[in-house]
């Protein structure tokens, strides 16, 4: 074992132990929210004590530890893992400051379960990060799904009920039926599922096995909610914003999106997935990306809009990955930062608003702009970045995107990102127009300003960084870059 | 001394037995069969760990008797690993069963549980060590008789009606299965499983032989409760003292599963029985229907010690569909599965039996709010019923890993798809019970309830802990079930 490789341990024993900690510190809060944040604060410690070396090109790694012959446990960290535990481990800090404002000032109950099950999504979201096969990485996928599971029924009623149904449901059984045959094909046929540069599945495969093979892998991996798989993520909207917060940007869809990514890297390999077996993909995708943007411009619930802008989002990535090029994959890597960023950004915002004003519908929120300046700052930034509108981070994404789109002359992939960016703009501008351009209709049930302090912190701080990475995109871009450098 | 461990593992069950019958004090009889039962796990192990160590099986001879004239006692890898898992369990059942026997049991009873409990672990061991065919019918018959008196010292009155049912149709499967033995016997003149096997080879076309192989198949099918024949096991299961349920659920089918393989693999032969018979066809289908109507019936059970006997069936299924897939990566599942199975479904009973004890039913809707009052029972539910969908991370993942690449292999990669399926119906019945533990409250005017008695969770969470363990190290299932396939298969493959 290098020293590198107790790194990667690390990043999985901090939160682990930290979950431990919070679970028995019981019901004393202060002490349980300074574990939460000191645990945060070590795990991003160690997480960017590892980017120098792996920008150098060093790939970390663990001995594997063999559970049957031929099916092991290893971590190896590569470059769009690294960038995928720097988000993780970044918005976690930020999201624990958020929690804490959160939580207490809406006297949400068992928030000492709450901040145990998100320590431990933590600690599975960063094996998925640095998993070095497949089989790690569907292990770490399913312990996530579980341990999000009580986030997301977290208020207890039949809402909740319903909706953590719905998660686990759609979750558990696309993971069951599709991504674990299409595991256990991808060892059958490649006799390994070790992640590799160029891919794994060996040469004349029949077509139609590769096409079914991807349909498994694309449709098992629920979590990055391609259509008709996206029903999970607006009904794991009853869950509290922090939570929806760890959906959205720091874990569950971000490691649906990354599987989707490395599996097309890693075990297709782009020779393989640029061919015509799995060109139904960006179509999919595509898809995807339109219908959901169409059904976020009818909702007025404001957190179901965002899903649905999710959902777009998401398949955005996806999109990028199956176009298979070194450009298209860069713009994904780049894409999941930029959209992580945002999201959370507008998650917080939802969450602020309901914190201060108690309101959810976008119908309520004239004038709010004025009451909370702050928070629908941040929204304007978060919307933007969507949009992809510089100077904020998700116009990089889009840029790569595009030009991959460009030099591929794919004309579909064109014309989706041309409606969507029309449709984004559709449903976000006017909840910024209304926020700080109409008046206040009726006045509202009580006075209120921004929410406490943890909370417009927090999102003062993603909004920034959202900013901050348009402008130094250098580590992320460098480590995307350092993705398809090996490929080339 | 060691050369004699194949006698004594049997004897001593045995004399105990009577002991206990003439004692009947509860505490003299329970440390008795402690004391027995788990000498009879160092043994088997000690055995296992010889023929893994010599690489060559012991073979005893009874009374001195060289067979196949008189009865030999053999101990290969297969059957020191099936030896190995009945003496475990029947030790921790003991262990974990004493406050849950002394509630659900009469008291003056409690001496005849130790001594059927104790007759019953030696015929259950007695059919695994036996190399002899009549033999293996006299232990089914000291193993059946004892399990049924278990069965009907439940509590509930329908216990008495379960048993019974379970005799006739045991009785009857017990009768195949002998009047099978005769019918080789006609032919052969041996009763000795290797000899049997050798003088069957040109014989085998003979209709005798053929008819014999039916009814011992038939017969052991009954006693596995392989679907359809598996209607006596929901209720055994369901009525039985919850100590009985997770012996038997744990060993009784498994043993039985065990002879079967035998049969196929060893006296019939793999060239016969699975190449030039419809058997595994045959298996294979019925294994898919247990799997599939034993879930969906799962689904629907209010009770849930039937809930699981239901489950028990569909599980049986994946077993015996390793049979069917009849090549080493599938059998392999098979045989670990055997091991897994018991050790999760064991853990399962064994928490039911404290719910039992605490909230007075094992009716889901009486088990509101139990997920708060009784965190440990109902996390344990939790991580088992993981295990039972397979969760990597836990045993239950690693049998069915095997059996989909055993099916893969032979190229049947629908029975993937079908495996899978099967497993989002485990999802679905053992959440119910999760969803009613956890979400619902507990009404106002119920009983409060609390943890069970520690040596019930303590010994249900080690079994807990070893579907995790053995989920991950899987040196010792694996490692003896691969060996032990090639006993089976023998130069095959």
């Amino acid at each position: 074992m290098t020293d590198l490789s107790l790194f990667i341990v690390a990043a999985m024993l901090i939160p682990a132990v930290g979950a431990g900690l919070i679970a028995s510190s019981g019901s004393r809060p202060n002490v349980r929210e300074a574990y939460t944040l000191v645990t945060a604060a070590l795990l991003f410690g160690v997480v960017f004590l590892l980017v120098p070396s792996v920008l150098q090109g060093a790939r970390p790694a663990t001995e594997g530890f063999d559970l049957l012959p031929g099916l092991s446990i290893q971590f190896v960290i590569e470059p769009l893992g690294m960038i995928f535990a720097m988000i993780a481990s970044t918005l976690w800090i930020v999201n624990s400051i958020y929690s804490i404002g959160y939580m207490r000032e809406n006297k949400e109950n068992k928030q000492t379960i709450f901040y145990t099950c998100f320590a431990i999504a933590i600690a599975s979201t960063m094996g998925i990060a640095f998993a070095g096969n497949l089989f790690t990485l569907f292990l770490f996928y399913e312990a996530l799904t579980l341990s999000t599971y009580p986030l997301v029924t977290h208020k207890g009623n039949d809402d909740a009920k319903a909706g953590g149904r719905m998660y686990l449901g759609i979750l558990l059984s696309t993971s069951v039926l599709f991504l674990l045959p299409a595991v256990i094909a991808t060892y059958f046929i490649a006799g390994t599922g070790d992640f590799t540069v160029g891919g794994i599945i060996p040469e004349g495969e029949s077509p139609y096995l590769i096409a079914a093979l991807s349909i498994l892998f694309i449709y098992g991996i629920g979590k990055a909610a391609v259509m008709p798989v996206h029903r999970w993520l607006p009904a794991a909207m009853v869950a509290p914003t922090p939570v929806s917060a760890l959906l959205h940007a720091v874990a569950v869809v971000k490691a649906g999106v990354f599987s989707v990514v490395k599996v097309i890297v890693y075990v297709f390999g782009l020779d393989l997935f640029s061919g015509d077996a799995t060109s139904w993909v960006v179509y999919a995708a595509g898809f995807t990306v339109l219908v959901a943007s169409i059904i976020a411009l009818g909702q007025d619930n404001l957190k179901r809009r965002l899903a649905y802008s999710t959902v777009s989002q998401l398949s955005y990535v996806v999109l990028a990955a199956a176009m298979a090029t070194p450009l298209a994959i860069i713009g994904a890597a780049m894409h999941i930062t930029a959209h992580a960023f945002g999201k959370i950004t507008l998650f917080f915002a939802a969450g602020s608003i309901y914190t201060a004003a108690h309101k959810t519908e976008i119908s309520q929120l004239n004038g709010i702009g004025k009451r909370m300046p702050f928070t629908m700052a941040a929204f304007t930034i978060g919307a933007l970045s969507m949009i992809g509108v510089p100077p904020t981070a998700g116009f990089l994404g889009k840029w790569y995107i595009l030009s991959a789109a460009m030099e591929l002359k794919d004309w579909f992939v064109l014309f989706v990102i041309f409606v969507s960016t029309l449709l984004n703009t559709g449903y976000f501008v006017p909840i910024i127009y209304r926020a700080f351009f109409k008046a206040e209709n009726v006045p509202p049930a009580h006075e209120h300003g921004e929410a406490p302090w943890p909370v417009v912190l927090a999102l003062s701080l993603t909004a920034l960084g959202t900013l901050a990475l348009f402008i130094f995109p250098e580590v992320p871009l460098a480590l995307a870059k350092a993705l398809v450098g090996q490929i080339l | 001394m060691l050369d004699q461990l194949p006698a004594i593992i049997i004897a001593v069950p045995l004399i105990a037995a009577a002991v206990c019958a003439l004692i009947r004090n509860e505490t003299v009889c329970w440390l008795i069969a402690l004391v027995v039962a788990f000498a009879s796990f160092v043994g088997s192990a000690t055995m296992l760990g010889q023929v893994q160590k010599y690489g060559e099986d012991i073979s005893y001879k009874l009374g001195g008797w060289a067979p196949p004239v008189g009865i030999e006692y053999k101990v290969d890898l297969l059957a020191g690993y099936v030896l190995v898992l009945v003496s475990l369990i029947a030790t921790a059942v003991l262990i974990y069963g004493r406050q849950s026997v002394k509630l659900e049991i009469k008291k003056n009873l409690h001496g005849w549980y130790y001594t059927m409990y104790l007759l019953c672990m030696c015929g259950l061991l007695g059919i695994v060590i036996t190399g002899d065919a009549f033999n293996a019918f006299v232990f089914m018959e000291i193993s059946s008789l004892s399990m049924y008196t278990l069965i009907a010292l439940g509590k509930d009155r329908r216990a008495v009606a379960a048993a019974y049912q379970y005799l006739i149709m045991g009785t009857i499967g017990a009768t195949m299965y002998i009047i099978g033995v005769g019918l080789l016997f006609t032919i052969t003149g041996t009763l000795n499983m290797a000899d049997l096997a050798m003088r069957l080879v040109p014989l085998l076309d003979t209709p005798a032989a053929i008819s014999g192989m039916a009814f011992i198949i038939v017969g052991l099918s009954l006693k596995i409760a392989l679907f359809p024949l598996h209607l006596w096991l929901p209720n055994a299961y369901a009525f039985a003292p919850s100590a009985v349920t997770s012996f038997l659920a744990a060993t009784a089918t498994k043993v039985s599963i065990y002879l079967l393989m035998r049969y196929l693999y060893t006296v019939f032969g793999f060239g016969f029985s699975i190449e030039r018979t419809p058997i595994p066809e045959v298996i294979m289908v019925l294994s898919l229907l247990a799997i599939f109507a034993g879930s969906f019936t799962a689904l629907f059970q209010e009770n849930i010690k039937r809930m699981l006997a239901y489950s028990s069936v569909a599980q049986i299924g994946y077993i015996t569909l390793g049979i069917a897939l009849a090549n080493a990566t599938g059998l392999t599942g098979s045989l670990v599965h055997i091991f897994n199975h018991a050790v999760m479904k064991g853990a399962l009973f064994m928490l039911v039996g404290g719910i039992a004890m605490q909230v007075g039913t094992v009716r889901l809707s009486d088990m509101a709010g139990a997920g708060k009052a009784m965190p440990l029972t109902m996390f344990g539910f939790v991580l088992g019923g993981f295990s039972m969908i397979g969760v990597p991370g836990t045993v239950g993942f690693v049998s069915k890993w095997y059996l989909a690449m055993g099916a893969l292999e032979n190229g049947w990669w629908w029975i993937v798809a079908l495996l899978m399926l099967s497993s989002l119906l485990v999802l679905v019945y053992m959440g119910r019970v999760i969803e009613v533990a956890f979400f619902r409250e507990r009404p106002v005017d119920a009983i409060p309830l609390k943890e069970a008695p520690k040596s019930m969770i303590v010994t249900a969470w080690v079994f807990l802990l070893a579907c995790v363990y053995l989920g991950f190290d899987t040196s010792f299932t694996v490692g003896v079930a691969e060996q032990a396939v090639n006993v089976l298969l023998g130069g095959v493959q």
